[in-house]
């Protein structure tokens, strides 16, 4: 595919739009459907598609494997971190009400709270569905 | 800070999980598990001391009152769990760090200690959950993690025996999924508390009756009641050996716990013994257990495979101990989770030193190790007496209750057969220790004692299988404190 005029530049022309779509897709995550786990797919999807057009070592030098190993470890450690945050600000793990700025709304917390928990999911979900696609597109096929 | 210590059971562990991979250092990593896991087995026991002298603890998760947020409820039953769980961790952790440098490449030693701590949470997790479908949460990040451990063996045969265990356990996890899916659609709540007030307003419909069933054969293919058991031999056989130390301690001895949370406090005694004859059903598997599985052990020429079989028998005691439905059967079944993870622990462990010097758990392998490695061997042989039942083991203590409980029913011939049971464990036993000390060493002449590093975890827990043999009435105390609270049912 490599050649091939139309579907390069077409690739190129989608991935920063599926990235957009990603972030859209998480930051409506808390009153529509959507959220971490879809934008994290979706994310993964467009450097899933950029490998196939361009290469999987072209996208390998933007998104390295150690990197996207150290997402899905980020991840875990944002959404486990809120609950810590919480639990030091004085609250019961993961009661965002705890991290509203300002007091007197306490339910604005959640908001933040679910968007921050929902980042960390992001990160794993995205972490591991590039490891997943590194590792099968890096094999190297007895047959061939 | 003490009112966090149910959140903070779980959230240690898990969070120095995704660390490990970010020091990307063997011993590092290995610091940070043993850590963990400490501080995990501290929190425990301030736990169980908590809700002994107080009752019961409820932790309400992001603030949101149950029955509709997630609840963490500890009392008795689960403190005592936890307590066996974190005690397990505590010393295979430390344990691990020689071992695994022997049998693990040196690129995953990190991703080790990361799946072994993922385990170790996921299995505090079921066990302090008071909500049900964090309890399905909980047990698939302690069995894909436990498949990633397994499949970390030497032997390439640890993929396959990794991949069975996948295909039982996922069977198993769908199982239980359904069943919770079942009562959810029936009750609308998830909370175990809630629930166990709700379902005798619907008892009779069948849904119930149908979840009931998904959860039963659910649980006993985690447990690995015969005839579930097929998964159990070849994953511990060729795990790496802190994981089957690990595993076999600790991941069935949870999935008995979910199994008496689920039928005893969320369903109920009466409904589990009265209606769905549960008794009856788990009362001739667990013996068929008992018996056939020490039968295979005493065939076995590969020592791990030998004691995964009698794993499978010991099993059988905890269900043979709830088919009694009595208290004192209970008693038996609580006191054997801790008991057995004790024996099967030092065992398990002291086969790892075995593994670590020799290279091999063959029998033929152990010939004349008695006076090479004599403080391994002689802690296998602790380890033993204490799986026969002699007086002054745990080992003891446990079959003591269970042939009481079989007595209290007028069940004699059942306690004929847990002797007869005990008997050939003797044998099975005795057949590694008529080759370690009685045949002339024929290996490598370098062959020395295993390093300390291995040995002194291995003597903890054979020196906690002489304490609590001997001062016996601790733990049975809080097993028959956590029985009647079984029994009695969350309501009262």
């Amino acid at each position: 595919m490599r050649e091939e005029i139309i579907v390069r530049v077409g690739a190129k022309v989608l991935a920063p739009f599926i990235i957009m779509f990603a972030l859209y897709v998480h930051f409506h995550g808390d009153y529509s459907p959507g959220g971490g786990f879809q934008a994290g797919v979706i994310l993964a999807a467009a450097f899933a598609l950029l490998a196939l057009v361009y290469g999987l070592e072209e996208v390998q030098r933007v998104l390295p494997p150690w990197f996207v190993r150290g997402c899905a470890a980020l991840g875990v450690v944002i959404f486990a971190g809120v609950g810590v945050v919480t639990m030091l600000l004085g609250h019961n793990y993961l009661a965002y009400n705890a991290l509203a700025p300002d007091p007197t709304h306490p339910e604005h917390g959640q908001h933040y709270g679910i968007l921050l928990v929902e980042l960390g999911v992001l990160v794993t979900v995205f972490g591991v569905m590039a490891t997943v696609f590194y590792l099968f597109a890096g094999r190297k096929g007895q047959a061939s | 800070m003490a009112e966090h210590y149910p959140a903070l059971q779980v959230v240690v562990p898990l969070l120095a999980a995704p660390l490990c991979l970010f020091v990307r250092n063997g011993r590092a990593a290995w610091g940070l598990a043993v850590l963990a896991s400490w501080t995990a087995l501290g929190i425990s026991l301030m736990l169980l001391s908590r809700v002994m002298s107080s009752g019961v603890i409820s932790y309400a998760l992001g603030g949101w009152a149950p029955p509709i947020g997630i609840e963490y409820r500890v009392d008795v039953v689960n403190a005592w769990v936890l307590v066996i769980v974190s005690t397990i961790g505590a010393l295979v952790a430390p344990y691990a760090l020689t071992s695994v440098e022997r049998e693990i490449g040196a690129r995953r030693i990190p991703l080790f200690y990361a799946a072994y701590l993922l385990c170790l949470s996921g299995l505090l997790g079921i066990t302090i959950t008071g909500d049900v479908f964090n309890v399905f949460v909980f047990l698939e990040i302690s069995s894909l993690s436990a498949y990633a451990l397994i499949a970390l063996g030497q032997d390439r045969r640890a993929l396959t025996s990794a991949f069975r265990y996948l295909v039982a356990g996922s069977v198993g996890a769908t199982f239980i999924v359904i069943g919770i899916g079942l009562l959810y659609s029936m009750t609308g709540s998830l909370n175990m508390a809630d629930l166990a007030q709700l379902l005798p307003g619907v008892w009779e419909s069948r849904t119930v009756k149908v979840a009931y069933g998904f959860l039963a054969v659910g649980f006993c293919l985690k447990l690995a009641l015969f005839p579930l058991h097929l998964w159990l031999p070849n994953a511990y056989t060729y795990a790496p050996s802190p994981v089957t130390a690990f595993m076999a301690s600790t991941a069935t001895k949870v999935a008995v716990y979910m199994l008496l949370r689920f039928f005893l406090t969320v369903f109920g005694a009466a409904f589990s013994f009265d209606v769905m004859a549960l008794d009856r059903v788990l009362l001739p598997l667990a013996l068929v257990a008992v018996v056939s599985m020490s039968l295979v052990a005493i065939f076995q020429v590969n020592v791990k495979r030998l004691l995964a079989y009698s794993s499978v028998a010991q099993i059988g005691y905890m269900i043979l101990g709830l088919s009694f439905a009595t208290v004192t059967g209970l008693t038996a079944t609580l006191l054997h989770l801790f008991n057995h993870a004790l024996m099967k622990g030092a065992l398990f462990m002291a086969m790892g030193c075995v593994m670590y010097r020799v290279g091999s758990v063959h029998i033929d392998a152990m010939a004349g190790l008695g006076r090479r490695m004599p403080a391994t061997m002689a802690a296998f042989v602790a380890g033993g007496l204490s799986l026969v039942g002699v007086p002054l083991t745990v080992g003891f203590v446990s079959k003591w209750y269970l042939i009481l409980g079989a007595l209290e029913r007028g069940w004699w011939p059942v306690a004929v057969l847990v002797l007869i049971a005990s008997l050939m464990a003797l044998v099975y036993i005795w057949r590694v220790v008529e080759v370690a000390y009685f045949r002339e060493f024929t290996g490598d002449q370098q062959t020395r004692e295993a390093p300390w590093t291995l040995l002194w975890p291995t003597w903890a827990l054979v020196a906690l299988n002489l304490y609590f043999g001997i001062a016996a009435e601790r733990t049975a105390g809080i097993a028959r404190q956590a029985a009647e609270v079984l029994m009695t049912g969350i309501g009262q």
